[in-house]
């Protein structure tokens, strides 16, 4: 267990009174992609964003239990969220780039951490970031466009290239291609498959298909429950719980 | 005379409804077949037939029944010959002996004639306006109540007549709108024939006293309005001044840091400053404020008016703070949660998300309120009126007395004045430019809040 990047125990979430997550605990391991795939409300997106801390912005929402990334409990008020989300970068379900222009989408991260010291420095990590998140040969021409200009598909590639900007080391991804056609979920989920050399992915979805094209492994929430969690290959073909079963072959959810 | 009309016109309405929906039962149960709407549609249908036909008549003998009477009245006055009448005061004296016998003492009998016929013509109008309404509403009912056929589709017809009468209301506040903005036209060109319209936009003097009477020795005016507009704008930064910071951290403090429970008390309260009249912070502004001042302006050494620029201003300030907050509130409020999400997941704090984020997303809608509270401000009346003084100062200094265009409007119309010198008619100039401004402000303030709204929606 030496390459555990997450380390979820006993992780239990309150919208107010009512119980969201029950007890989820999980092992997360370091340059894999985990898919957390479960029917609607079934709690998939809210643990995503335990991690970064994201239900921080929910007045009403309450997280207990322990989560550690890289061995660092996050679940306490000590906890350095600014720090924790730079390190932890996310994609959110609909495009959402900034109503500023392509260079300063990537450029703010960077920026506002500090991460550069010139206009030259900035210029290269923006383009890294873009190239890397294989958007730039579209867009080197018009970088200075307002990001919104460009296609769904192109602004999703457009906000991971902004979230690889501050040089994370693990992405969450909360239903990114959900808004998107098939071709541009195809780039995305390829691209997906690049990041995983050098990034921890986390990606929550709804299709079958693309947890199973793009995971290592695999997670399935049933209610607030983690009901079963393997190999991507295991849980696809031969699920050691009936609700997962079920589930993946479209008896519910 | 009129209310004993409404009543007959109640009597007329209640009872057309009532026979209405009576004889649409009573035709449908002689033809054994049901109407095609409810019973209480073809009521309505003989209501309205009856009613507004009625309200025409009550309507036009309202306006017209005076002015007709007088008319004849006048035109069979027999003038003796040389004499000089005055006809509004001659109208006066017969229409008090008219209405109370015991002023003929010492009349002369041509008044008193006249008077008798006053009255008598009086009489007359009196009677064919009950005749003429309560025929017209038995017409409007007979019109109606051969319509109430059981395959009449009575509530088609209903809802086109309120279609008509929601309309009719809608569209009172436009021509009225219209029909200011014409006199207002009409009544500066009037000015602008005796006053140069060169003189009145370019010319810094401004002494609007001209002489009334022939052999008054008072100088002759001047009508340069630069002093006025100077004064406005002055009292408007200073308002701005104070209402733009205040106004725009407290939207920032209640769209992103407040809690739902404080937003829901704050925003509200902040609300009822709007609805302050503004009389009172007018008293505000002069009592409490101006003697600050005052005080204050001695204390570096400036010589402060007891009225002055600074103190209107930062009281305006106050009155459209809300204006600036509640809707910056709103902007703030409808830039997308996913862009907050967005700037917070990369790790900026919340300051820098509101600063490099959310206010450059919702700065359109920001600048949109920005121009609606200064137009609001340059149209504000009384606070001015009370707290800035009214003399037409060419300065930049806001411890000095200004005076703004809304004052002089005011000024202008004060006391008992023909329209008829440019003194009086510089109001409908004034009004005019004020008009003017103010409407390209909100014009080109709601452009921006639409086409941001637009942008996020």
């Amino acid at each position: 267990m030496s390459n555990s990047k997450i380390l979820a125990n006993g992780v239990d979430v309150y919208y107010g009174s009512k119980q969201a997550l029950f007890g989820i605990s999980m092992d997360i391991k370091e340059k894999e992609v985990t898919a957390l795939i479960g029917p609607s409300g079934c709690g998939k997106s809210t643990f995503l964003r335990c991690i970064n801390r994201m239900n921080d912005l929910i007045e009403i929402c309450k997280v207990s239990g322990s989560i550690k990334v890289d061995n660092q409990e996050i679940i306490s008020e000590k906890t350095d969220v600014v720090s924790l989300r730079s390190k932890i970068g996310m994609v959110f379900q609909k495009p959402n780039p900034f109503p500023k222009s392509i260079f300063d989408n990537v450029a703010y991260g960077p920026t506002i951490h500090g991460l550069v010291d010139s206009k030259n420095e900035l210029e290269e990590i923006v383009h890294s970031s873009l190239k890397k998140a294989g958007l730039f040969d579209e867009v080197k021409d018009r970088l200075n466009e307002p990001g919104t200009s460009l296609s769904g598909g192109q602004q999703q590639r457009l906000c991971i290239a902004r979230a690889i900007a501050v040089n994370p080391e693990i992405i969450l991804m909360d239903e990114p291609c959900s808004a998107l056609d098939p071709i541009a979920t195809a780039i995305i989920e390829e691209l997906i498959d690049e990041l995983r050399l050098n990034y921890t992915i986390i990606i929550v979805t709804h299709s079958m298909q693309q947890a199973a094209r793009v995971s290592q492994k695999t997670c399935f929430f049933h209610l607030g429950e983690l009901i079963e969690t393997g190999e991507t290959n295991k849980i696809f073909t031969n699920p050691d719980n009936t609700k997962t079963q079920d589930y993946i072959t479209g008896r519910f959810g | 005379m009129f209310f004993w009309s409404l009543v007959l016109i109640a009597v007329g309405i209640f009872s057309s409804f009532i026979y209405g929906r009576s004889r649409i039962k009573l035709n449908s149960k002689k033809q054994g077949t049901k109407s095609k709407s409810l019973p209480t549609y073809y009521a309505q249908y003989v209501l309205m037939w009856c009613l507004f036909p009625a309200l025409i008549v009550y309507f036009s003998w309202a306006i017209f029944q005076e002015q007709i009477i007088q008319n004849i009245v006048i035109s069979n006055f027999e003038f003796i010959e040389g004499a000089v009448y005055n006809e509004g005061l001659l109208l006066a004296e017969i229409r008090n002996v008219a209405n109370n016998p015991s002023f003929a003492d010492g009349k002369s009998i041509e008044i008193i004639n006249a008077a008798s016929h006053y009255s008598s013509l009086r009489q007359i109008s009196q009677i064919s306006f009950y005749t003429s309404i309560i025929i017209i509403m038995l017409l409007g009912a007979l019109y109606a109540s051969q319509k109430l056929k059981p395959e009449f589709h009575a509530q088609h017809t209903i809802e086109r007549y309120i279609q008509y009468i929601l309309i009719f209301c809608s569209s009172v506040a436009i021509f009225t709108t219209i029909g200011i903005v014409f006199s207002l036209i009409f009544e500066s060109l009037r000015f602008f024939a005796e006053v140069s319209i060169f003189e009145f936009l370019f010319s810094t003097e401004w002494y609007p006293f001209i002489p009334i009477r022939e052999g008054q020795t008072a100088a002759e005016g001047s009508f340069g309005a630069v002093p006025i507009f100077a004064g406005t704008f002055l009292v408007m930064v200073v308002a701005m001044c104070v209402a733009v910071p205040l106004g725009l951290l407290t939207a920032i403090y209640l769209a992103e840091y407040a809690s739902q429970r404080v937003r829901k008390t704050v925003k509200p309260l902040l609300e009822i400053l709007a609805g302050i009249p503004t009389i009172v912070y007018g008293f505000f502004a002069f009592v409490s404020v101006a003697p600050f001042v005052k005080a204050f302006g001695q204390s570096i050494g400036i010589d402060a008016s007891p009225t002055s620029a600074l103190a209107a201003g930062m009281v305006m300030g106050v009155m459209i703070i809300p204006f600036i907050s509640s809707l910056s509130d709103d902007v703030i409020n409808s830039v997308p949660q996913s862009l907050r999400e967005a700037s917070l997941g990369i790790g900026a704090n919340k300051a820098e998300t509101i600063k490099k984020v959310i206010l450059p997303a919702a700065l359109p809608g920001i600048v949109g309120a920005f121009l609606l509270a200064i137009s609001r401000a340059i149209g504000e009346t009384m606070i001015v009126v009370v707290a800035a003084g009214t003399a037409p100062n060419l300065t930049g200094n806001p411890f000095e007395n200004v005076t703004t265009v809304t004052v002089q409007i005011v000024v202008a119309l004060i006391g008992d004045q023909e329209f008829d010198n440019p003194r009086t008619l510089s109001a409908f100039a004034l009004g005019l430019v004020l008009f003017v401004i103010t409407l390209f402000l909100n014009i080109i303030a709601l452009q921006i809040v639409k086409r941001y709204r637009e942008r996020y929606e």
